[in-house]
């Protein structure tokens, strides 16, 4: 078996009596997309800036490269490289300003830092914008721009907290694909989303997090195997339990949420037929997936806060 | 936790390099601030007052008055860069935030920052002694010392702003220092009239100011005396 990328042991963070992480172990193997999937609060940032050596452990043990990031943090954070949840480029200088500028933060001479931001512009599509003010960019901009900037250490992890989120489809999409690209050629990524389209369709691994607990790790297809029954007929209608009666009579097992009923099964034949016979109902039929689990695992209650 | 003082390195030059990189964009309107703003004060109060005043400590009005402005200066820019700027970096454009995912360290951007309100403290030293001199108030050469000196004020001010800015919740918590601290330190440290013209238990008690010693130092290097 390779050597872990990152290995962390009973690691716990806490601020004053909030428990953000509470004692989670996992281990992160080299060339892997690794996902941390979970509600806001579940701690997923939190694990995140102690992986980057940005705030100090409360308890446990976490290395990134075998190194102990508690003392080796400017070791570590030579070889990754960080997206954080909000772009936080410097408004002063230009989009190739902001990559040469990042390059010397790593002590990356300015002649080989050149070819180096030639190619990540290209990268992240933005050699046309090279002397734009990073104001002036549109939000898929100024985050391929991150992404981009996040690169210039040529790092062997990448780190990216929410990666997506507030993008259009379309930036998202084209970010996806920068991303598979990058693990293609053996880059180890970790991020947190929590999109589950994201997750199922980057992560080789991911944890479910809650309440600063890992609640189960594995594959997407292996976490949806796990949790859920293989097929789901969404309802989409109030749920009441006539309905609900319906669906358990042909052998489901019924959640509602919102305005949609959710029956799971192994069997979906039985209640398609029923549901065909009756008229002015709107039902899909699809295979079951990670949003699934996510739910299953985080529970429906409605989240509030960031 | 140990305690030391910010250490030099390739990281704080890192940061002070960014600040360069950033002040030479902005060259135009810095300039006309580090000229225009003392050649103001040096022309109105020093042709205007000292017209009524003549000589004062032995020196012209003029001389009297540019070699404390060298002084208070350096203080004042050090510590708006100290604050404004910082904390400007530090909240609104999160700076810092995207420096610390990279290798350096917090002990980095406060040595960087700190080299820089220095560094600006500098320019607007030179740019008082060029003025000074145009006025005809520079005694002669050795007030070339003069800039190690003003150098070394803006350090001594940069440390107390930053500190400043780690506690403020906004930019007018700024209010607080440079009311209660700066702009009396500027009133009673010998930059507009000598200190001996203060009551006794006073002249005791501007001795623990860092401005009286800084213009002590400054005010022969420029006046000759």
């Amino acid at each position: 078996m390779d050597a872990a990328v990152v290995s962390a042991k009973g690691l716990c963070k806490r601020y004053g009596d909030f428990q953000a992480v509470q004692g989670i172990d996992f281990h992160i193997k080299p060339g892997q997309c690794f996902g941390f999937l979970g509600p806001n609060g579940a701690g997923k940032t939190t694990t995140l800036r102690m992986l980057l050596g940005l705030t100090p452990l409360s308890g446990g043990t976490l290395d990134v490269f075998g190194l102990p990031v508690a003392e080796q943090a400017r070791a570590v954070r030579a070889r990754v490289g960080s997206v954080p949840q909000a772009d936080n480029l410097d408004p002063d200088f230009t989009v190739r300003e902001n990559l040469s500028v990042y390059a010397s933060y790593f002590g990356i001479s300015a002649r080989d830092a050149a070819p180096r931001i030639d190619r990540l512009l290209e990268f992240a599509a933005l050699t046309d914008r090279a002397d734009a003010k990073t104001d002036s960019l549109s939000g898929g901009m100024q985050r391929r721009l991150t992404i981009a900037r996040a690169l210039i250490n040529d790092p062997e992890l990448v780190v990216l907290d929410e990666p997506t989120t507030g993008l259009d489809p379309q930036v998202r999409h084209l970010i996806w694909g920068r991303l598979a690209e990058l693990r293609s050629r053996g880059t180890t990524l970790i991020l947190t989303t929590h999109y589950m389209e994201e997750a199922e369709r980057l992560c080789d691994e991911l944890v479910v997090m809650d309440h600063g607990r890992i609640l189960d790790q594995g594959a997407p297809g292996e976490l949806v195997r796990r949790h859920v029954e293989p097929e789901v007929i969404e309802i989409r209608a109030v749920p009441d339990d006539a309905l609900t009666r319906l669906a358990e009579q042909a052998g489901c097992r019924v959640e509602g949420l919102g305005t949609s009923l959710y029956c799971y099964t192994h069997d979906p034949a039985p209640l398609l037929s029923r549901l065909r016979e009756r008229h002015g109902l709107t039902f899909l039929h699809r295979p079951a997936d990670l949003e699934d689990v996510f739910l299953k695992l985080t529970g429906r209650d409605l989240r509030e806060g960031a | 936790m140990a305690v030391h003082l910010p250490r030099l390195g390739p990281g704080a030059f890192a940061v002070w390099r960014r600040n360069v990189l950033v002040w030479r964009k902005l060259i135009g309107p810095a300039l006309l601030m580090n000229f225009g703003e003392p050649a103001l004060y040096l022309l109105g109060l020093g042709f205007g007052l000292g017209h009524f005043v003549g000589d004062m400590g032995g020196v012209s009005y003029l001389a009297f008055l540019a070699s404390g402005i060298v002084a208070s200066s350096a203080m004042t820019t050090s510590s708006f860069e100290g604050m404004y700027s910082v904390f400007t970096r530090m909240v609104p454009q999160r700076t810092y935030e995207a420096i610390l995912a990279t290798p350096l360290e917090v002990d980095d951007i406060l040595a960087g920052e700190m080299l820089w309100c220095a560094a600006k403290s500098l320019l607007s030293g030179v740019a008082i002694v060029i003025v000074a001199l145009f006025l005809g108030v520079v005694a002669d050469w050795r007030a070339i010392w003069v800039l190690p000196v003003v150098f070394l004020i803006g350090l001594t001010f940069a440390g107390p702003a930053i500190v400043m800015t780690a506690f403020a919740k906004g930019y007018d918590f700024f209010n607080y220092y440079f009311v209660l601290a700066i702009t009396p330190m500027m009133l009673v440290s010998g930059v507009f009239y000598p200190i001996d013209t203060l009551p006794p238990a006073m002249q005791t008690a501007v001795q623990f100011l860092p401005l009286t010693h800084a213009i002590d130092l400054v005010r022969p290097l420029i006046t000759g005396g």
